[in-house]
Parts: C-alpha cells; sequence; structure tokens
C-alpha cells in the first residue's frame, strides 16, 4: 500500500506515464488482496529438539489446513527477548510461541501476554504439570516437555574401574575421585553462576533445603549451604577446568568427546549425548541413572521446561487454537519421544511403540522423578533472571573455594535478603 | 537540464526540502529517537516483572544504578578492557603499517588476508573462541602444554578472562588500525626521510622523531574511531562469557543488556546506557581536543 500511496502523490502529467501507473497500482493491490485472502499464522520456536520436530512437521500442517505457518526459531534466551520487546510495545503479530514456564511465565501472566486456554483438553497432563500452566484457575499454556535431572555415566569407565553406579552423594564423590584423572575429569555439572541454579536444585532438596518457601528465599538455611558446599567441592576437585564459565552446551561437548566420567544435568540431553554425528562415545557406553539421594533422601526436580501458548495480541485466535492443538496433538508427542524428547503427555509415555524403543534408564528415571520429583528447579517468581544471577555468586564462590569458603554465610545472606526485595518488587514476598 | 519542467512543479519548487529529507528521516527515526527515548526511560522504574505501568520517578534510578558496586565494577572493566585491546591494537597495528609500508613479494595477498578478521561476524568469532579458549579440548591449552607451558583458564577465570577477551579484539581489530595507518604512512613525503638519512640518522631515530610525529593525526583518527568502539563492545563479550564467570567480564554494555533483557528493569538499564552514552561522548570530544592542540 505504501508504494501505491508514494507513487500516485507524484504528479505524472503525461498520460503514457498515467496509464502505467496504473497498471503498477492494480498490480500491486491485486497481489495484496491475493496475500490476504491466504489465511497465515506467525509462530516462534526455540531451538530445542521439538522445536526442530514441529518445524520438520509443520509442512504436513499447511497441506492439510491450507494456512501457512510462519515459522523463526530462535535461541531460548533470543527467544524471551524478543516475545518480551514485541509483547511490551504492544507491536506484536506474533500468535502461537513456544514458552519456558518456570523462567516466563508468572511475568508474561501478570503483564497480560498469554491468552487463556479455555477450549483445551487437559486430561492426558500430569497434575504437577498443570500446576506451572494455570494461573487463578485458568489454564494458559499447554506443558510440551518434561525435564528431570539425572546421572550420566560412562559405563566403560565405570567397567574399567570395577565401580557400581552411585546411588547416593558419598558413592558419588568416591566415585567422582577414583575416575578423575590428568586426562578426564571425574565428574562434571553446570557451573556457570545463574545456569548452574536449576542443576543445583536437586542436591539442594536432597539435603532438605529449598530455594524458595512460603514466598520468602531460605537458600542460606544450612541444608541448601550443605548442598552448595558439597556441589563446589565436586565441581572444584573432580570437574573439568573453567568450569564456573560452563553450561550445559559447554559441558556436552566435553562428555561426547569422552573427557567427562560422570555428568549430572537435565534428561533432555540424553538424544544429543549418544548422537554419532556428533558424539565419539558410542551409545552403549553412556548410562542414564537416577539422580543420587543425598542426607535427606531423593526428590530430584522434574519440570515443565517447556510449554506452547497463544498471544493474547493475536489477530487469528481461531487459527492459533487450531495449531495449538495440532502441535501438541498425541501424534506428535508420540514422534517426540520416538526422537528421544521427553514428552508431558502421559499417553506418549505409555505407548507400547515409544517404551520398546526408548532408553530403558530414561523411562525408569521418568518413572521415580514423576512419583518422588519436585516441580520446581529455581526461584519460582517473576524476577527469576535476576534471583538466578544472585544465587549464581553463592554457587561461584563455593566453587572457587572448594566448598570451604569462611565466607559463604554471609554471602548467602546478602543475596537471601536482596531476591526477598525482589520480591517485594514484584509484590510476591510471603505469597505463595 | 535538458528538458524543461514546469515551473511551479511541487518536485521543483522543493527539491531541497525532498532530496535530503529520507536521511533526515532515517536520523531522525533511527538514532535520534532511540536516544531520546532511553532518556525519558531512563527517568522512570519501567520493570517488567512488576507487571505495573511506568511511572516518572526523575533521578531515582540514577541514585539507586550510579551507586551500585557492580556498576562501578563493570565501569572499571569498560576501561581497563579498552585500554588493553587498543593500547596493545595501536602498538602492533603501527608495527605491522611499517613492515607493509616496505616493497615485498606478496605485499597484495598479505593485506588481503588481514582484512578477514574485519569483515568476520563477531558472534561466529566469539564461538571459534570458546572452542580455542576450551581448557580441556581447547587448542591454545595444547599450544601451551606442548612448548611446556602451564594450562590456562582463559575465560574460565576470573582473572584471565579480561585479557582472554582483550585478545579476541586484538585479533580483530589490529588490522583495521595497520590499514588506517598504512594510507597515512603512505603520504608521507619522502624528502624528510632523504635529509635524515643524509644527515646520519639511525632507523630508530627516524621512526621516532619523523614517522611517528609525521603519522600522529592519522593515528588519533583510528584511536578514536577504536575506543569508541571498543568502549560499546558487546557482542563479542556476550558470545563468550555473557559477562562471566561471576560478573568478572560484565562491562556497561553487557549489562546494560542483562537489566534489560534478563531483569527487566529496563528504567535502570537506560540508566546503564545513557551514562554510556555519556562516556563515549566525552571520550571522543576529549580525544578531538586532543588532536586539534597537537596540530596547532
Amino acid at each position: 500500500m505504501a508504494v501505491c500511496l508514494v507513487i500516485s502523490l507524484v504528479p505524472c502529467k503525461e498520460a503514457m506515464m498515467k496509464s502505467k501507473l496504473m497498471l503498477v497500482i492494480l498490480v500491486v493491490l491485486t497481489v495484496l488482496s491475493v496475500g490476504a485472502q491466504q489465511k497465515e499464522i506467525r509462530v516462534l520456536l526455540a531451538n530445542h529438539p521439538y522445536g526442530d520436530l514441529l518445524k520438520a512437521a509443520i509442512p504436513e500442517y499447511e497441506k492439510a489446513t491450507g494456512v501457512k505457518v510462519n515459522v523463526e526459531s530462535l535461541q531460548e534466551s533470543q527467544l524471551t527477548t524478543k516475545l518480551t520487546t514485541e509483547f511490551a510495545t504492544r507491536s506484536s503479530t506474533v500468535d502461537v510461541f513456544m514458552t519456558r514456564p518456570l523462567q516466563e511465565a508468572k511475568m508474561f501472566y501478570k503483564n497480560g501476554w498469554y491468552e487463556p486456554l479455555t477450549d483445551y483438553d487437559f486430561s492426558d497432563y500430569p497434575k504437577n504439570a498443570l500446576d506451572v500452566a494455570t494461573f487463578g484457575n485458568k489454564a494458559y499454556l499447554v506443558p510440551l516437555v518434561t525435564e528431570w535431572e539425572v546421572l550420566y555415566y560412562r559405563v566403560d569407565l565405570f567397567k574399567k574401574a570395577g565401580l557400581s553406579v552411585p546411588t547416593n552423594f558419598t558413592e558419588l564423590e568416591m566415585a567422582a575421585k577414583k575416575l578423575n584423572s590428568a586426562d578426564i575429569a571425574g565428574f562434571a555439572s553446570r557451573g556457570k553462576g545463574a545456569a548452574a541454579v536449576t542443576q543445583l536444585s536437586s542436591y539442594v532438596y536432597n539435603y532438605g533445603g529449598t530455594y524458595l518457601d512460603k514466598g520468602k528465599a531460605v537458600f542460606n538455611s544450612k541444608e541448601a549451604l550443605d548442598a552448595i558446599r558439597f556441589y563446589g567441592k565436586m565441581l572444584a576437585n573432580y570437574g573439568p577446568a573453567g568450569i564456573t564459565n560452563m553450561s550445559w552446551e559447554n559441558i556436552m561437548p566435553l562428555f561426547q568427546a569422552g573427557k567427562v566420567a560422570m555428568w549430572t544435568d537435565a534428561s533432555v540431553f540424553y538424544g544429543q549425548i549418544v548422537d554419532p554425528t556428533k558424539s565419539q562415545i558410542p551409545a552403549e557406553n553412556v548410562g542414564i541413572a537416577n539422580f543420587p539421594a543425598g542426607p535427606k533422601g531423593n526428590t530430584p526436580y522434574i519440570v515443565v521446561s517447556w510449554g506452547m501458548a497463544i498471544a493474547k495480541q493475536s489477530k487469528n485466535k481461531a487459527l492459533a487454537a487450531d495449531f495449538i492443538k495440532w502441535a501438541t496433538s498425541k501424534e506428535l508427542a508420540k514422534r517426540g519421544m520416538l526422537a528421544n524428547i521427553t514428552m508431558a503427555r502421559n499417553s506418549a509415555w505409555k505407548d507400547s511403540e515409544v517404551r520398546a524403543k526408548i532408553h530403558p534408564g530414561l523411562i525408569a528415571t521418568q518413572e521415580y522423578a514423576a512419583k518422588y520429583g519436585i516441580p520446581y528447579d529455581r526461584p519460582y517468581m517473576s524476577a527469576v533472571g535476576e534471583a538466578r544471577d544472585l544465587i549464581g555468586e553463592v554457587i561461584i564462590e563455593s566453587i572457587n573455594t572448594g566448598g570451604a569458603s569462611a565466607k559463604l554465610e554471609s554471602l548467602a545472606k546478602d543475596k537471601v535478603a536482596a531476591v526477598n526485595s525482589l520480591l517485594e518488587d514484584t509484590g510476591e514476598y510471603g505469597v505463595y | 537540464m535538458a528538458i524543461k519542467r514546469p515551473k511551479g512543479s511541487f518536485l521543483e519548487k522543493n527539491l531541497h526540502i525532498i532530496f535530503p529529507l529520507p536521511a533526515v528521516v532515517f536520523v531522525i527515526v533511527m538514532m535520534l529517537f532511540p536516544v531520546l527515548y532511553t532518556l525519558f526511560l531512563s527517568f522512570t522504574n519501567w520493570n517488567l516483572t512488576s507487571g505495573m505501568p511506568l511511572s516518572i520517578v526523575f533521578l531515582k534510578s540514577y541514585q539507586k544504578v550510579l551507586r551500585e558496586p557492580r556498576f562501578i565494577a563493570a565501569l572499571g572493566r569498560t576501561f581497563s578492557f579498552t585500554a588493553l585491546a587498543v593500547a596493545v591494537e595501536t602498538i602492533l597495528g603501527m608495527i605491522v603499517a611499517l613492515i607493509l609500508n616496505r616493497e615485498f613479494r606478496g605485499k597484495g595477498f598479505t593485506k588481503l588476508i588481514m582484512l578477514l578478521p574485519l569483515v568476520s561476524t563477531p558472534v561466529a568469532i566469539g564461538i571459534v573462541f570458546n572452542l580455542f579458549y576450551d581448557p580441556t579440548i581447547g587448542l591454545a591449552n595444547f599450544v601451551l602444554i606442548r612448548f611446556g607451558l602451564p594450562r590456562q583458564a582463559w575465560t574460565g577465570s576470573a582473572a584471565t578472562v579480561i585479557p582472554s577477551l582483550a585478545i579476541v579484539d586484538i585479533w580483530q581489530w589490529t588490522p583495521m588500525i595497520a590499514l588506517i595507518l598504512l594510507s597515512g604512512l603512505a603520504s608521507l613525503s619522502s624528502e624528510p626521510y632523504e635529509s635524515a638519512r643524509v644527515d646520519g640518522a639511525s632507523e630508530w631515530q627516524i621512526f621516532w622523531r619523523i614517522t611517528l610525529p609525521m603519522v600522529t593525526p592519522t593515528l588519533l583518527t583510528a584511536l578514536i574511531l577504536r575506543t569508541i568502539d571498543a568502549l560499546k563492545t558487546f557482542d563479542i563479550i556476550y558470545a563468550m562469557t555473557g559477562g562471566g564467570p561471576g560478573y568478572a567480564s560484565e562491562t556497561l554494555n553487557v549489562m546494560a543488556f542483562k537489566y534489560s533483557f534478563e531483569y527487566f528493569r529496563m528504567g535502570q538499564a537506560s540508566v546503564i546506557l545513557v551514562f554510556l552514552f555519556m562516556l563515549v561522548l566525552f571520550m571522543s570530544l576529549l580525544i578531538v581536543r586532543m588532536r586539534k592542540s597537537l596540530e596547532l
């Protein structure tokens, strides 16, 4: 349209020119009107195995419905950035998007960016998965993928050293000590401050602590600090060099290169670890075991890491609702499972074809975590990004001192106060 | 003009407005507006995590942010990173320019190769250097060990992260300084050199007393460009460390990014950006001043 307006402003006296111009305008208008007739939606996906799977499957949807789906794929933090900027400036044309419930749902809900999903059948989802999708009595997102913390280990190295798989922290430390050598790190887990918060959570739970209790920060409790000290000691003594700048994207290549004997992280990475195009370790040498128990039992996190939602600002809500039903369908969930993606739907785990194909370690650890796990892996609050950085400072101090820091208590106390003031700023202090 | 246009045509009358209009509109929309809007935001408490609409708090955000130890530390890091990177780039750039100013075989090819870092995408550079620096499987430590030197943590330790990042910046931007200086050197007349040689000056004296003073205006131009750019460095740092370990490589720009897109404190992030803007402006003015006083 803009083109036509600009062109029509220019006075063209000659008749020839005029008729040519009319032709151009006609052509442009025709193209525009044809474009308007085609139904379109804009979908933002994450660079996540399920996002990739959807992207590959979308042509089927387009063919079946005639709706054109404009897909954009972004790295997870850039996805949050993009959604936030578009929604906050009220300029968004996003219809459907992938979203991280624990990271952004509270904030998105508060700002009114999610469209409530009143017409969706949630009967196939576990209750704790729906907890994080629901605000008040309405659901705002469809749980897609669940993750829980597991212990990845090298079967061959364990066999060679005559070790059995550790079932508690004491055994974990002994195994790490025995497997650690100049060439291979005995143990790895995320050390990069904020990124480590999620994987540390299971350690904190198993020591009997937690990040937030009744809407107040409590990660300076003795239990939580014991966990942070243990985590720091393990990484300082048996972790790869430079661990305080490492998240999963740095540890995975080391594991794939055979430089790590044990690794605690999210279950979602199994598919990539054993991918023969990326890994030098044959799949039969990679084991998955339950996260080891701590002094207070074993309650690892199991969370909905990804969900899918409709944007409140969407102008194509009917199309968006139809798309989200397809994108979160049983059929696609099964396809996800067969691609080693751990889906949230109950039925996906019961499917016999899936159970025959998927790694038994994945099924066993999922069953354990679903039964005993805790549905949070980070402080669940609006200002979670900043809170993770603050907890991250305590983690890094612990790693840098091998868990022996004399000022860990006072540092943690300061950070607890800082997280509490964040909770106060957002009206969430003491609210649960 | 060969064809006479009718007088009084709208276009004809307003050519002086219409022709520069796209540029003016571009500057207003893409440059002036964002700066003014950021300035406006810096006086508000806009915070997306609270879910509240923004309200104007005047200097409150300034008081809060400018006093924070994390801000002071980031400011210091911005300077130390810039000083380290630009100083090494200038010295190395000068050496490279002096070498390239001589005739030798393969000079054109060398110049071409030198352009490559300049045209590479910073994020891609960051990813490649991250692999290079990896303490366990990276090439950097492999080379160090081969030469019997101790392993380094590179970007993995608070003590070495800033120099490690500066090395990447130096790798990328030394060629630019060298090329600018080379153009300065090429334009120097040969007369002073000839008379100096007749008088028996050493090569060192020639460089110190003749080349350097004559190339100083060009050198300062290169310095201004690089300093402004280095103060604003974001892409390499964000791609390689995200400001870590902890906050050990967090410069003002990285901090502002985290404040806006990870903490969603838009008002306070704007304070940091306004401060950075003033800082860059002040530094540029200072160098321009210096340049003028040297030319007098």
